[in-house]
């Protein structure tokens, strides 16, 4: 039980935190905007990588080095929108999911082409894992994302139920029609909704490299946990988008997990559960798990 | 001698180049209740759309409070003081009944929005109890209030209603139309288009019945309705709403 | 007989360029006749290349295989074993919005692939499949199966081509392009939309197959790295919609433009100083990307717009 959880729900819950920050930006960028956007996995690469140039110019850690990358990935994303979406804004919206997956194309050979093609890592050496209470032993960097990403899905609750602009987007996440005709600044909203989602895919970026290693198919490889989970979590509604990533994230480990001495499913397979969890979604519930007023 | 909210001398509005209304002239009056009716197809939404920015004017002008509005944006409009509830889809169905109100404050901003929100949630007393239920869940009626109080959160001069009575109960139409009466009461003009004509005229200062995108007679309420001809045209389909 | 080098340049342009019109006709039945989004045409290729591998080549102790089994019959299940897990993915999706669609079209790509790697037993993993034929060998050799090969693949073409054609101006096709541009009407007067889905989308997926089965037996081995999945996905997309979606010419026209730009970017990048020498590949996938982004801004319509009178598209949002 205890290694369970020391190595199968700690890493599980680590997993889903960065799907979930993801899975945010997909299911309010498909809810304010109508369209999924295939280029978020490669905002988070940018995020990433930008990260990863503060680290090696001003010799900071990688997480001081955060609100560099939200800044950087969110002129990124204001850009592409500006240049690329905002001009079939029009049209219907499968139109601007074209235009995102060559987006995600662009910007992936950009950091390809600046920043090469090896792994790199934010830093080198051994952290020594927290132990709590004598049994439970996590890594620091484990601990550091699940608690950031729980601040973050607090600021963001706040956010939405307390703020001018975050009832704004989701009224017109809502009825955009309504919202125009109520008097709302449509085009002003979408900016937000671009912020927070960038910002947030830049934190996950973060994150990934913290985890793992920061390489240039980062975020497109966790594009689809992240559409599944934001599915899960009902489109439109950014809150349940995190329950679906921590669902998606814990689901892919534990399947892993040894049951009776064998494990559910090849390791190699883990990113299969996020399908099959998509495809049930969509088969059953494709309004997503949650009912109500989860926002 | 009351003040002009609104004037619409010769207007000629559509989609696109397709003129649906032709040549309409109209005007409301400070703290009164305006009534457009006429058979469907006549125009009566068009002309309300017309007026708030969200279809295309092809020709004549459209004062508000003396300044032209004529092809205005709609986002302009909501700070200079007109609000509108369309006749579906006026509620935002997952906001609370206290969020959808809210939201009619960010436009345009009143003085204090504390305080017009309670003098809202006094008008409609079925929504003190339900503001922080989700809208969705709400009655058709009851929404309609939610429309209406959240077009009035601006504290606008004129308010546009399509069909606020569509698709109600009689009993909440009187209803409806009874908070009507207190809400130009505590000073708002209103345009509304009507489809229960012979109620709306009754409640109605002045109205105007439209003919294939035409002006086609005019009058106060009592006059209409007691015009003989408006009468056998207009108003005999409803009798049965009585 | 010998011919000149720059034929063997045009002979390998128009085999790849001949294999990618396959598939943009293709992508033109499900997208330009059923505004259906496929973003996992690399999966459907895949599946495609590798049936037809293992059924035609030669034994091998490594994986599965060594049937040995004539090249048409090989194109034959690979057609299959694609339209099958077209369906599969069709049944589930297309009654949801097209996103849906895309989503799990880019899921089942990756599911694809995963298994491909994984799946040694079938697929010899990341060693790939080698000594897989080419048609006729024993008749031709060398550069003489290049020349036969290019016609091979453009018969395949042409077979594809009729198809489409077939398809778009039969009442099948009418009633596919109505329900495209208006789902609620067309499902209105009594047209079963899910079904028409379906198999607009089974239809495409078969000729992706095939189509990978030919990039198979061109290359005489395929290994999960023989081709960058999402480069195949995005041209077939720049190349349809710079084509004109709905029209099959276009389809053809639009493969061989730019499969002709893609491979000159090849050559300007190489003109580029060593040190940026070996970002080219890089850079012309930028390149790419940015016509796309033109195409899809200014020049929508394609070279050769859709010919049956367009309605607007309705709007989905």
């Amino acid at each position: 039980m205890i290694d369970f959880i020391n190595f199968y729900l700690i890493p599980g819950l680590t997993l889903g935190s960065i799907y979930a920050l993801g899975a945010v930006g997909i299911s309010m960028i498909f809810g304010i905007l109508r369209f999924a956007h295939f280029a978020h996995g490669d905002l988070m690469t940018v995020g990433a990588y930008a990260a990863l140039t503060a680290v090696w110019v001003l010799g900071i850690p990688a997480l001081a080095a955060i609100p560099i990358a939200i800044v950087f990935t969110c002129l990124v994303a204001l850009m592409a929108d500006r240049l690329f979406y905002k001009p079939l804004r029009d049209l219907p919206t499968i139109y601007t999911v074209i235009a995102s997956f060559g987006v995600a194309l662009m910007l992936r050979s950009l950091v390809q082409t600046f920043w090469g093609t090896d792994s790199e890592v934010y830093m080198t050496g051994f952290q020594k894992p927290v132990v709590l209470f004598d049994i439970f032993r996590v890594a620091t960097r484990h601990l550091q994302i699940i608690i950031a990403t729980a601040l973050l899905t607090l600021a963001l609750h706040l956010f939405l139920s307390r703020t001018q602009m975050g009832k704004s987007m989701r009224a017109v996440a809502d009825d955009p029609a309504l919202a125009s005709v109520a008097g709302l600044d449509t085009e002003r909203v979408i900016r937000w909704t671009w912020i927070i989602g960038a910002g947030l895919a830049a934190i996950a970026g973060v994150f990934v490299g913290l985890d793992t290693d920061v390489h240039t198919n980062l975020g497109w490889n966790l594009l689809l946990p992240m559409f599944a989970a934001a599915l899960l979590g009902g489109i439109g509604k950014p809150l349940g988008a995190i329950a679906g990533g921590l669902i998606i994230g814990v689901a892919e480990e534990i399947c892993t997990y040894p049951v009776f001495g064998e494990s559910l499913i090849s390791p190699s397979y883990k990113t299969a559960i996020a399908f099959v969890i998509m495809v049930l979604i969509l088969i059953f519930r494709p309004q997503g798990l949650f009912k109500g007023r989860l926002m | 001698m009351s003040r002009r909210v609104l004037d619409v001398q010769g207007v000629s509005a559509g989609y696109g180049q397709q003129a649906i209304i032709t040549n309409i002239n109209l005007h409301v009056d400070d703290q009164s209740i305006t009534a457009i009716i006429g058979p469907n197809g006549a125009g009566k939404s068009t002309l309300l759309k017309a007026v708030f920015g969200l279809n295309q004017h092809l020709g004549g002008e459209i004062l508000f409070d003396g300044r032209s509005i004529f092809n205005a944006r709609t986002a302009d409009l909501v700070p200079m003081g007109i609000s509108a509830v369309p006749q579906t889809h006026n509620v935002f169905p997952s906001l609370s009944v206290e969020e959808n109100l809210d939201i009619g404050t960010f436009a345009a901003p009143p003085p204090d929005a504390r305080a017009t929100k309670a003098k809202i949630l006094d008008l409609f007393p079925d929504l003190k109890e339900k503001r922080s239920q989700q809208a969705g869940e709400l009655s058709g009626g009851q929404r309609q209030m939610v429309a209406v109080g959240r077009a009035l959160m601006s504290d606008p001069k004129l308010i546009l209603l399509d069909e606020p009575t569509a698709g109600l109960s009689p009993a909440y139409l009187e209803i409806i139309f009874d908070l009507l009466l207190q809400v130009r009461d505590s000073g708002v003009a209103i345009l509304m288009v009507e489809q229960n004509a012979k109620q709306a005229l009754a409640i109605a200062d002045f109205a105007y019945v439209l003919v294939n995108g035409e002006n086609a007679y005019e009058g106060t309420g009592a006059d209409l309705l007691a015009n003989d001809e408006v009468r056998r045209s207009f108003l005999g389909g409803s009798a049965a709403n009585d | 007989m010998e011919l000149p080098g720059f034929v063997f340049y045009f002979i390998t342009f128009f085999t790849m360029g001949g294999i990618y019109a396959i598939l943009c006709l293709a992508l033109n039945m499900q997208w330009g006749f059923g505004g259906l989004f496929n973003a996992g045409i690399a999966g459907f290729y895949a599946i495609g290349a590798y049936t037809g591998a293992i059924l035609t080549a030669a034994g091998s102790d490594d994986h599965v295989g060594g049937f040995g089994l004539p090249i048409l019959i090989g194109l034959v299940c690979a057609g299959i074993a694609s339209g099958i897990v077209g369906w599969m993915i069709a049944r589930i999706c297309v009654r949801l919005k097209a996103d849906y669609l895309a989503m799990a079209s880019i899921g089942i790509a990756e599911i694809i692939r995963l298994a491909i790697v994984n799946e040694e037993w079938l697929t010899n993993g990341s060693l790939g499949i080698s000594r897989i034929p080419r048609p006729l060998e024993s008749v031709f050799s060398g550069r003489q199966s290049e020349v036969f090969f290019v016609v091979f693949v453009w018969i395949v073409v042409a077979v594809t081509f009729l198809v489409a054609r077939r398809l778009q101006v039969s009442p099948w096709g009418r009633v596919m392009r109505a329900i495209r541009d208006n789902d609620a009407a067309a499902a209105s007067v009594g047209k079963d939309v899910q079904r028409f889905r379906t198999e607009t989308f089974v239809v495409g997926a078969i000729f992706m197959g095939v189509a990978g089965a030919l990039s198979a037996h061109y290359f005489k081995f395929f290994s999960p790295d023989a081709t960058e999945p999402l480069l195949i996905t995005f041209l077939a997309w720049v190349m349809l919609i710079a084509g004109g979606s709905g029209n099959n010419i276009g389809a053809v026209a639009g493969a061989l433009v730019i499969w002709a730009i893609w491979s000159l970017t090849e050559v300007v990048t190489q003109q580029l100083p060593p040190d940026w020498a070996t970002r080219s590949s890089y850079i012309r996938m930028l390149l790419v990307g940015l016509l796309l982004q033109f195409v899809l801004q200014r020049f929508r319509s394609g070279l050769f717009p859709e010919k049956s009178p367009k309605l607007r598209v309705s709007d989905d949002r």
